[in-house]
């Protein structure tokens, strides 16, 4: 509809948004890190990642109200890094909404339209208000509007003008979680329905996952992993990964000997199998196990199930019932911590606190981890981070 | 007993509200009520009856509507000069990173903290070493100069509490450099500016002091006022200060019912 696509030839789709080598140091400071990556032309893209790890810069890099140190922005095959902010289709959702205090809610959202030289805007605004539920708001000034409904008028305000890639900084940040949860629901909707490519920046895994076609999880101005939600839940390749998104037990040990496509690994005295060739016998090694792929049974677990080869014996020393799990904490002879998470579908086994356990899984629930992605010295999650509630 | 305390709680604040009000509008009402006293003698101080001859020819009292003409006219200049210079540095000093810009930011209060008499006779003292002839140009120069100070003041105020996001949300948006100026930050910073300006024209035409040292030939209102003072001050004074209020008035008024008719509007 906009004179974009006129410009640029008709029924022009969206393209994919790539990301190249792009790199922002504010003075020393390195805020992103040779970032490169494909967002896939309409699709829910995802940048997960703590407070402070550059997703608002990216984000700012892509929209033009940053300017990359290095690495280029593409549109395509365009490369739109040197492109002032009001030369890209590109439109952007802020962490803060940033939305005019002086003009109405129907001017702010008909403030691109009308940069553009477009004409009676008012039918088209009314119906995009409509869309976020905001019909009878036009009047009112942002000011007189609720968070949640000011956040409403920001995506509003951005996605009327049907661009290629629409960005949201965090835009559910400031909500209660009821209207998050919808919010999540709505803006799924709507990207599904207008069909833009949606760049949606996070530091709730959750939300995330909910949400994303794919995600890229960043870290410290990189990005660790990219993949759909399944992919880094199942096989997250580095520490990070596997402690941001849900919870993991991390094991290291030291390669004892290939065997097809096993890799048997001595952690601590304990032989456990991991797929693939994880490299040369005496080589260290690493890899996780998810806590509700684990059980605590006592006794050998091959005669539960066969496939449980891989087992480790502990004593458990906690144990709490959650409702929809049983949630246990077993201690191994070389007191690390395991998690155990066990389904509440009847008939388990009871375990009490004290019990000599065994913990076993299969081992082709055992995800290995990439050796020397040292970005995490220990099994802890990048704690202060993580934990901040709102990103910056 | 009881009931008489309640009131009086009740009403205190507003009882000390308008005695506060009287205290200000009191002086402003004399002014007021003189400019239709019909003056017998010299003076204007004692209530001889009411008459409207003063405001039906307030230029019969030679040389003050010249003096009131010269007044507007520096205001005006003054204000326009003061307010976009003034504009344009609390730009500067608010949005960017420049060395000096700390010195400059103090340096700008000094026109404002020097006693107006000293800078009235330097200023004459400069005027006259740099051989320029004192009159209406130099009363404009010396108006700027003490005025820009206040503009930045307040326009700097206004900046200080602007969100930089709108404008890059603007640009996101499509509004071009300009267009953002024109659409975001303009409007924004508007009733700033407005304030300086109205601050700068109520300065210059107030100004006695300054003036009085570096006006040459020209007579001003204030100076008028000083001058007439000796023989005794004509009604036709307080038709002016009167026009002045009401304008003032008349202005406020104006701005807050625009606003009201647009807010309604949109
Ligand atoms: N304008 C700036 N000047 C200096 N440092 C900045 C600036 N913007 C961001 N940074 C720094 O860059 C890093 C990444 O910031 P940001 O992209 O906002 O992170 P996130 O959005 O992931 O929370 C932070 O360490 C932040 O302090
Ligand atoms: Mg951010």
């Amino acid at each position: 509809m906009p004179e974009r696509s006129g410009a640029d030839g008709p029924a022009l789709g969206p393209r994919d948004l790539r990301l190249v080598g792009l790199r922002k140091a504010f003075g020393s400071a390195v805020a992103v890190d040779d970032l490169t990556l494909t967002v896939p032309a309409g699709s829910f893209f995802a940048l997960l990642g703590p407070s402070g790890c550059g997703k608002t810069t990216t984000l700012r890099m892509v929209a033009g109200l940053e300017t990359p140190t290095a690495g280029q922005v593409l549109l395509g095959e365009e490369d739109i890094s040197r492109r002032r902010p009001y030369e890209r289709p590109v439109n952007t959702v802020f962490q803060s909404y940033a939305l005019f205090p002086h003009l109405s809610v129907e001017e702010n959202v008909a403030f691109g339209l009308r940069r553009r030289g477009r004409k009676n805007v008012k039918g088209v605004v009314a119906e995009m208000l409509e869309l976020v539920e905001l019909g009878g708001f036009g009047r009112r000034r942002p000011g007189q509007l609720s968070g949640g409904q000011q956040q409403r008028v920001a995506v509003a305000r951005a996605l009327i003008n049907e661009p290629e890639v629409l960005l949201l900084d965090e835009p559910l940040g400031a909500l209660d979680l009821k209207l998050r949860r919808q919010m999540q629901l709505e803006l799924k909707r709507i990207q599904t329905r207008v069909g833009s490519t949606f760049v949606h920046v996070t530091h709730d895994q959750e939300e995330a996952m909910t949400m994303a076609d794919t995600i890229a999880v960043m870290n410290a101005g990189r990005v660790e992993q990219l993949g759909t939600p399944r992919e880094l839940y199942e096989r997250p390749v580095t520490r990070y990964v596997a402690n941001f998104l849900g919870q993991s037990n991390i094991l290291d040990g030291s390669v004892v000997e290939v065997r097809g496509n096993e890799t048997l690994v001595d952690v601590h005295g304990v032989g456990l199998l991991v797929p693939g060739r994880l490299g040369a016998p005496g080589s260290t090694a690493s890899f996780g196990v998810r806590p509700e792929k684990a059980l605590a049974v006592a006794g050998d677990p091959t005669h539960r199930d066969p496939a449980l080869r891989n087992a480790i014996p502990g004593t458990v020393t906690d144990v709490s019932f959650t409702g929809l799990s049983t949630q246990y904490v077993v201690r191994t002879p070389w007191d690390q911590e395991l998690g155990v998470f066990t389904q509440n579908a009847g008939g388990e086994t009871l375990v009490r606190r004290g019990d000599p356990v065994v913990v076993a899984w299969r081992p082709e629930h055992t995800f290995p981890l990439a050796a020397g992605t040292g970005a995490m010295p220990d099994d802890e999650p990048a704690a202060p981070p993580v934990m901040a509630p709102v990103s910056s | 007993m009881n009931a008489v305390v309640q009131a009086v709680r009740r009403h205190a604040v507003m009882a000390v509200g308008v005695l506060v009000l009287v205290y200000l509008f009191l002086p402003v009402a004399v002014v007021v009520l003189f400019s239709f006293n019909d003056v017998t003698g010299r003076f204007n101080f004692t209530w001889q009856g009411f008459t409207l001859d003063a405001w039906r020819h307030p230029c019969r009292v030679p040389g003050m509507c010249e003096a009131v003409t010269a007044s507007l006219q520096i205001g005006a200049i003054a204000t326009v000069v003061s307010t976009a210079l003034g504009t344009l540095l609390a730009f500067a000093l608010v949005r960017h990173r420049f060395r000096g810009r700390e010195s400059t930011s103090l340096l700008v209060f000094l026109p404002m903290a020097t006693p107006e008499v000293v800078m009235g006779a330097s200023l004459l003292t400069l005027f006259v070493n740099a051989g320029v002839a004192t009159g209406f140009a130099t009363i404009v120069i010396a108006h700027i100069l003490f005025t820009v100070s206040f503009v930045v003041v307040t326009v700097k105020a206004r900046l200080a509490g602007f969100d930089s996001r709108l404008e890059e949300a603007a640009m996101d948006l499509y509004a071009n450099e300009w267009q953002t100026f024109r659409r975001i930050t303009l409007p924004l910073a508007a009733p700033g500016i407005l304030s300086g300006a109205l601050l700068a024209f109520a300065l210059s035409f107030d100004d006695f002091i300054i003036t009085n040292f570096n006006s040459g030939n020209t007579i001003t209102f204030p100076m008028f006022v000083w001058g007439a003072a000796q023989r005794g001050v004509p009604p036709e004074v307080n038709v002016v200060g009167a026009a002045m209020f009401v304008l003032a008035l008349l202005c406020v008024g104006g701005a807050e019912l625009l606003r009201r008719v647009r807010t309604a509007r949109r």
